[in-house]
């Protein structure tokens, strides 16, 4: 069985946001870019796998321009063994001209397993995956945080609310996206950052992005001003009196 | 001229609260559209349910009764098949963890337009437009939506209109499958008994300060006496003073409810991100250069263990009041 890793860069968490000058967009100028870390999951969960003897070979697969790739030798470097690069330029589409995409360079792969972040950390959708398991004809299992894989079947444990977990078994083909708490991602040896750059990363080209759902604006929010600061226990009653009163919360 | 149709979550007979928000702001948008409200009800039990979506709103209840367990791929089946019959331009999901999982494949399956987790929707010339967070809450995108539209809508964007409108009138949905390549085994019960963080309308807050899961009990009390879930911040998770199902953050939870009170948290980027929409955040921390402070409402510069059981005490006093 061959495991194929969607893995999508991302601005670093801590970066700061700002819009273009016109406000038709984000101004990405500067910005700091990494695998986003949902993803770094999911490539992890497959090594282990490979490494357990139950998969031969882990490919990884992003979608973007040409920075994308640093990210693609990112995850080589923890172990996968090859990459595709679906080759777009820096706003292709909405998400199910990304998934449509993405799912035709993972079908040339012929997988017997799709994992996948929960979510991407800039859109923030957690879409692709259900969409490419939809597109691909596959079973889901979202957000899963514990995996067994047995022959043609796989077992994931996803987090639904209130701390339950549904326990979901699938044939495969099958698209699996992780949750933190999977497992913990290895870093990057410095042997396996210099192996990385000889791997293979194969580029195609994707058909042209149909988009149904179009950025129209950005903004960002008003930022929040600080409040008002107390000292000490003993102001505690006169705050809890301002939730009723002032901020009609209680 | 197109309809809404409303994904109904429905547990123990009741619509949640979150169905009722999207019955709310729906029929603004079915008129926008040109078209009426609608909703779509699946799951067990469900006798009578027109009677209370009906009185939200919805005109039209397509039910489908005697499925017994959530499946993707079949409720995506039974969802295709209502919105083919319904001629919906809207199809509006709860952003909860069934919404999420299921709207995007939905929206595969109609070729439709997606957006998830939007705070608000519109309509504009004709197109469904919306607003939602991205980089973590740090901007916001508006999307404008071609054709069909399957959105999911964060929990406690709109208020819930009191309704007392007349039954909806029922019309059966297919309850069957076919066949599925993945289904739900077992379900491993969660802590019972509270509204999950992702809806609850009011948050206490722990962080790595709490010193023990035990102290955490603290906070439970205090919850208590206000309605309340419990969260926590990743540092507290790693040090295993609370379960991730109870993590606020980038990494964790987003929660968006009317109170978060954060109590030993330092306020980092990443927590922020899981809880800035907050209406009103109050924070307890005895450091007063900690970064929360800065997004604070109401900041009390005190030790949290002399703190919360004051404020509790404060909370039953004013409860008992009114
Ligand atoms: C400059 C810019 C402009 C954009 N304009 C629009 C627009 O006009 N309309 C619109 O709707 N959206 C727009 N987008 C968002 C774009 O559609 C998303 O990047 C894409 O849909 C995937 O994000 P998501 O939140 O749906 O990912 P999610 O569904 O959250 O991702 C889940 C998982 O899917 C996989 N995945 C997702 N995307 C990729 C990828 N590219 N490569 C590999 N794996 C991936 C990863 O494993 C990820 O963890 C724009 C984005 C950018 C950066
Ligand atoms: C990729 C990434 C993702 C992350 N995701 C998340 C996430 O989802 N959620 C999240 O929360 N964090 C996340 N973090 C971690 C985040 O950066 C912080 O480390 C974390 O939020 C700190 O938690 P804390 O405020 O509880 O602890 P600390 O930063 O240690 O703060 C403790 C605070 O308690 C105060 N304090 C101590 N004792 C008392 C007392 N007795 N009474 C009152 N106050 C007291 C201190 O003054 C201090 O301000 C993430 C980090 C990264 C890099």
């Amino acid at each position: 069985m061959n495991i194929v890793v969607l893995c999508k860069q991302v601005p670093d968490t801590e970066s700061r946001i700002k819009l273009k000058g016109d406000g038709s967009g984000f101004d990405m100028d500067g910005i700091k870019w990494i695998l986003n870390p949902y993803d770094e999951y999911a490539v992890e969960e497959a090594l282990k796998i490979k490494e357990a003897g139950k998969a031969e070979k882990v490919t990884v697969v992003g979608l973007g321009p040409d920075r994308i790739v640093e990210s693609l030798r990112t995850a080589l470097a923890m172990g996968a063994d090859d990459a595709v690069h679906v080759k777009t330029g820096d706003d292709y589409g909405d998400n199910l001209a990304v998934a449509k995409a993405l799912a035709a360079a993972v079908k040339d792969l012929n997988p017997g397993l799709i994992l996948t972040g929960r979510q991407a950390i800039d859109t923030d959708m957690g879409a692709v995956q259900s969409m490419v398991a939809e597109l691909l004809g596959c079973g889901q299992i979202n957000v899963v945080s514990k995996l067994e894989v047995d022959g043609g079947k796989v077992k994931g444990w996803r987090d639904v609310e209130g701390g339950a977990k549904q326990v979901v078994e699938s044939s495969t083909p099958a698209v699996v996206s992780a949750n933190k708490g999977l497992n913990e991602p290895r870093y990057a040896s410095l042997p396996g950052i210099m192996k990385a750059k000889r791997k293979p990363v194969a580029v195609k080209e994707p058909a042209a992005a149909v988009n149904k759902a179009k950025l129209t604006a950005c903004s960002l929010p008003e930022e929040r001003k600080a409040g008002k600061v107390f000292q000490g226990v003993e102001s505690v009653p006169e705050v809890v009196k301002l939730l009723r009163t002032e901020a009609k919360v209680i | 001229m197109a309809n809404v149709l409303v994904v109904a979550e429905i547990k123990e007979g009741e619509p949640k609260k979150v169905t009722l928000e999207l019955l709310t702001v729906g029929g603004r948008i079915a008129s926008g559209l040109g078209g009426t409200l609608n909703a779509v009800a699946i799951g067990t039990g469900l006798g009578g349910i027109e009677t209370k979506l009906g009185a939200h709103g919805a005109k039209t209840v397509y039910v489908a009764d005697g499925v017994a367990s959530y499946n993707s791929e079949g409720y995506t089946k039974i969802l295709a098949d209502v919105v083919a019959k319904d001629g919906s331009g809207l199809v509006f999901f709860a952003a909860s963890s069934q919404g999420r999982d299921l709207a995007p494949r939905l929206a595969a399956r109609l070729d439709a337009a997606f957006a998830a987790d939007c705070v608000e929707i519109d309509v504009d010339g004709g197109k469904v437009k919306v607003k939602r967070p991205v980089f973590s809450g740090k901007a916001f995108a508006t999307l404008t939506m071609d054709g069909t539209a399957v959105v999911s809508l964060r929990p406690n964007s709109y208020p819930v209109a009191e309704g007392a409108g007349p039954a909806a009138a029922t019309v059966a949905a297919g309850g069957d499958f076919g066949a599925v390549k993945a289904q739900v085994v077992d379900v491993v019960a969660g802590q019972s008994g509270t509204v999950d963080l992702t809806e609850a309308d009011r948050i206490v807050s722990g962080g790595r300060a709490l010193k023990s899961a035990d102290n955490f009990k603290l906070l439970w009390d205090m919850a208590k006496v206000i309605n309340a879930t419990v969260g926590a911040s990743r540092a507290a998770v790693d040090s295993g003073f609370a379960p991730h199902a109870m993590q606020v953050g980038q990494t964790g939870k987003t929660v968006n409810p009317t109170l978060y009170v954060a109590c030993g948290i330092s306020g980092a980027i990443q927590h922020l991100a899981g809880m800035r929409t907050s209406k009103v955040i109050v924070a307890i921390n005895k450091d007063p250069e900690a970064p929360i402070f800065q997004k604070a409402d109401y900041g009390i510069v005190a030790d949290l263990f002399e703190a919360v059981p004051v404020m509790q005490k404060e909370f039953e006093k004013l409860l008992a009041e009114a």
